[in-house]
Formats: structure tokens, sequence, C-alpha cells
């Protein structure tokens, strides 16, 4: 049963079939048997889940028909949790006990779900391979001496591997799409401001979006619906109505116009990945899109725009991290400047440092102007260059990733070629646009490969209606990885 | 754009970050490239483009100034690594 979809499990809930307290104990045993080979989680919470499923089990006896109700997932262990622990995958956060539930963990919780744990991640989701994370590498569950991709791997290895139904990830640069494409799973990243940041603990904060990890665009449409809402402890979060992703699911496709940026498919795209997207992109023809070229023109100034902004915004944002209110504090301070620089230079981890360091740099004096200012007129013309193509186009598609998942410590010892992987992701975050990662394929080496689809501000129903179609035609969301 | 050892110790010192003498050198080659890939910014001419700091441009909401959360004294000091008398405690700043 752990193969299934969110879907299929509330049918079998419903029916009877099975309990949610017979569902959970099966992932538990999944997680106890099987995590030692993935590391996807940080924190099983077995009691606590077992308590939800009963709840959940008592509810659907008196009748509630919640889709989410007594379904078995995780969060990643980004999103703060009321008395369990939120590590962000640092040695800072290890011991830190959130005193609240993120708003997305509230809401899903409001919905019935059961909560396995919190998913392994790269420390404070920079990253792109899950390797950054204090409580060591997740591995992938189609290859595992290959990278989960990052930084949500843990989510989307959990979720690949079936050690939980669907998972929840955040996505700053491309850390919900990537991971589900290098797992064969599929991944939204919503319009910034759709669901609530509060609680979710902030990298990049004009970036930053949380969404689902699931195995299916009928899946991902059911965890969103409980994620998305304005929020108003979240100032950024957009009062705009949330539609019912459901409904629209099966729209027929006819006259859909699908843009293909040519940017997206030059030099560094591995062959067998652009022989897969070429086949996709035929296969939504065959549903009845019309497809054309479009130019996305400075789609190349997109990864050194990110690596300005993502870092100035990150140096501002873990400033907090001081030792003296939570977090890891160094032993036998010698002096207040002692205690910041040894708290931080002892809690953080290499990718965390370098990405500070680069955004103080980048925000000191005499530097502001030709970086940090300059990126942000440059971040408009990329969001332009997204919003003169939705002139001609209803959605755009492509690639998430140059290749399929890497080996382990491939990229490690060069940050640089690690991030010029983000090339086809970063873009969206930087205009603010919903894009959703689904399987379209796999090479010769059994992993799998995926494609994008881009949409204009708040189009996820869109999104999701043609992943669905996709998922009707083709089977490569169904295939599933060897676990053992 | 290269950084040498000293430019790394000093933006180390700004963000309050300790490191150690042997890793300067590997945080400078680092910090060195990850500069060089941002140096491609520099194809671009954008004097006339307004910045963008908000994604969806829009304007930054505003709240009453009433207080709407709940006291979580306990719980949050529960978190402090060293606390008394409900004061977070660091070393004396003070002579």
């Amino acid at each position: 049963m752990v193969n299934k979809s969110i879907f299929e499990l509330a049918q079998g809930l419903q029916s009877g079939e099975f309990t949610s307290v017979e569902l959970t104990r099966n992932f538990l045993e999944r997680i106890k048997q099987y995590d030692s080979t993935y590391n996807s989680y940080i924190t099983v919470t077995e009691e606590q889940a077992l308590l939800d499923a009963e709840n959940a089990d008592q509810r659907i006896q008196s009748g509630d028909k919640g889709l989410l109700q007594g379904i078995p997932i995780a969060h990643k262990d980004i999103f703060c949790t009321n008395g369990i622990r939120t590590s962000c995958g640092s040695k800072m956060l290890d011991q830190f006990v959130a005193p609240y539930d993120a708003t997305a963990v509230e809401k899903l919780k409001q919905s019935g779900v059961v909560v396995l744990g919190k998913t392994n991640l790269d420390e404070f989701a920079m990253g792109s391979s899950n390797e950054s994370s204090w409580y060591g590498p997740v591995k992938n569950p189609w290859n595992t001496d290959c990278v989960p991709g990052g930084s949500s791997g843990g989510s989307a290895a959990a979720v690949a591997a079936g050690l939980c139904a669907a998972a929840t990830g955040t996505d700053t640069g491309g850390s919900i799409r990537q991971p589900a494409a290098l797992c064969g799973l599929t991944g939204l990243k919503p319009t910034y401001g759709r669901v609530s940041r509060w609680g979710m603990i902030a990298y990049a904060s004009s970036l930053d979006q949380g969404g689902p990890i699931a195995k299916s665009a009928k899946d991902a449409a059911i965890l969103l619906q409980a994620m998305a809402g304005f929020d108003e402890r979240d100032s950024t979060s957009a009062e705009h109505p949330v539609p019912d992703y459901m409904a629209s699911l099966d729209d027929d496709l006819n006259g859909v116009k699908i843009g293909i940026p040519k940017e997206y498919f030059g030099d560094g795209l591995n062959d067998e990945v652009a022989t897969a997207i070429d086949q996709a992109v035929a296969v939504y023809r065959k549903l009845g899109a019309d497809v054309v070229e479009i130019s996305l023109p400075n789609t190349h100034l997109a990864v050194p725009t990110y690596y300005v902004l993502a870092p100035a915004e990150a140096s501002s944002n873990l400033s907090r991290y001081d030792g003296v209110r939570y977090g890891y504090r160094c032993e036998n301070p010698v002096d207040l400047e002692d205690l910041y620089k040894r708290s931080r230079g002892e809690g953080f981890g290499d990718e965390v440092k370098r990405r500070i360091m680069i955004g103080t740099y980048v925000l000191s004096a005499g530097y502001y102007d030709a970086y940090y200012l300059k990126a942000q007129r440059i971040r408009h013309l990329i969001a332009d260059d997204f919003h003169n193509a939705f002139e001609q186009v209803d959605v755009i598609a492509g690639p998430v990733n140059p290749t399929t998942a890497f080996k382990l410590g491939e990229k490690t010892d060069d940050p640089v070629q690690m991030y010029l992987g983000d090339i086809y992701t970063l873009p969206i975050n930087l205009a603010g646009i919903p894009a959703i990662a689904h399987p379209a394929g796999f090479d010769s080496n059994g992993l799998p490969i995926g494609m994008q689809l881009i949409g204009k501000y708040w189009s996820e129903p869109k999104l999701l209606n043609m992943t669905h179609r996709f998922q009707q035609e083709t089977d490569w969301h169904q295939q599933l990885p060897t676990v053992e | 754009m290269s950084l040498d050892s000293d430019q790394v110790l000093k933006i180390a010192h700004l963000a309050r970050l300790s490191i150690s003498e042997s890793e300067t050198g590997q945080y400078a080659s680092d910090l060195s490239n990850i500069l060089d890939l941002v140096e491609t910014m520099n194809t671009a001419q954008v004097d006339a483009i307004t910045p963008m700091a908000h994604p969806l441009n829009m304007n930054q909401r505003l709240r009453l100034d009433k207080v709407t959360e709940n006291d979580q004294r306990d719980q949050l000091m529960d978190n402090a690594p060293a606390s008394a008398d409900e004061l977070f405690m660091v070393p004396k700043v003070i002579e």
C-alpha cells in the first residue's frame, strides 16, 4: 500500500480497506528497515504519528471525507514543528525545538495528515545535492551512489523510496523541482506568496517558497490545496483567492500554447535529457497543445544574479544565529565577540559560511551598487523576459536540470560547478512565478529525467492540469526504484 | 575578482565568523571563483532598469500596532543555551 497515490490511499481509508494506524505502521516499519540506506529522515516521530493516525481513524469513522485525512507525510526539516526538533540540517539548530507550528504545517494538520517525521536537507537549504547537511548526505533511491538533489533531497528520497506518501519542500532556486526531477517525482514551486513562509526557516526571503513533493500532479494538487492561502503572519503572503486545484485537472489541452526557450537547450544540456524533453513535448502536442520557440535572452545572467541576491539575503537572515537566544553556543567564550564568532564558526558548515561571506561582501561599504543593486536590476530584466514570453504563450516548457542525478562527491569540491547546474530553475524564483517538475523518462543508466513547466503568476491550476493530463498518457511517474 | 587571505579574514570578521588560518586559503579560492562567476553581470547594461526587490511588486502590508501573539516566554527561554532569572546569559560586557 505504500506505493499508492494519496488519492488511492484516501479511497482505501474511506472504504475501510485499511486504517490510518495500519498505513502509518507500514511506513514506520519501512523507515526502520530502509532509511539507514537513504538517510532521508533526520527525525522520525513514531509516537506522535501513531497518535495522529488513531485520531484520523476516529474522524474517518465519524464521516470525515477529507482526502488528506489519515495520510502519512513528512515535513522538510526547515518547517517549524511545535515540540519537535527543527534542525534545518545544521549543527546550529541541532537542539532547537520550536514552540509553534509553521503555517503550512498547521494547515496540513487541520487537513488530518499524519506526520511521520522531519526530512533531511542541505544545511539551511543551501545546496543542490543534499551533501551539505550536518546529518550526512542523502542517497538517491534510484542509485545509492548518486545524490537525490537538493535542498529538499530528504523529502524527495523519502517519497521515492516509499517512506512517506508525500512530503513538503521549499524552493529558493530549485530546491523542490530539482530533487523531484532527480528522484522521478512531481514537485511544484508555487507563485511567491502562495504558501505562507511563517515558521519556514528563512534562507533568502524574497525567493523562498514552500510547496509539495509527490508522486503525481493529482497528489501535488491535493497537498497544495491544503498548504496554500493568505496568512496574516507572513507580511509577503498574497491576498489572492485559492482556486479548487482538483476541479481543473482534467481540462483538455486543445490550443494551449507552449513556448520552448531556445536558451534552455544550449551547451551543457545532456543529450539524453534533451531527447526525453523533446519526446515529452511531443506528448503535449498530441494532447492538443501548440508549440512555438521563444527566447528568454537573459537566462545566462540568472546564476550570477542569484548568487548575489540569495547570499545577500542569507547573510542578513542568518545573522540571528548568535549563540545567545537559541541555537549552538561555543564552549567557554572569552568575550561577546568570541561568543558570536566561534558559535557561528563552529555551528555553520562550509557552504553556509561561504554564502554568508559572499553576502557580507556584496553588501559591504563600497560594493553595494556594483553587486547588490546591479543584481536587483538584472532580476527585473529576467522577470521581464518571462512576462514578455507570456504575451505569446501560456506555458514555458524545458528541462529541470542539465543532467540526471550526479555521483555523491562529484561536485562538492567545486561550488561553482554545483551552482551552474541550477541554470534552468533559478530564473523562476527570481521572477517569482510558479513552475512544476514532472517525470519525463529515464537515461541509459536508469536515472529519472525531469521536465519543467513554467507558468504565469497564479497559474498553478494550469501547471497541475497539464502535468495531470501528461500523466494520463505516460507512466514515467508510476515507475518505482528498487528499495532494499 | 580575486580575494586574498586578508580580505577573507576581514569579511569573516564583518560576518562574525571564526575561520581558522588554515582555512583562509581555501575560502579565498572558493569565494574568488564565486565572484568570477558573478562578474558575468557586468556584460549587462542595466543602469536604466529599476531594481526589483519584491517578485510580485507588492506593497508591504502593515498590521495594526496590537499584540496578537501569546506570551511564550518560558518556551522561548527553554531554547536559550544559557539563561538565568529569565535573562539570556552572555560573557561580561562591562568591566
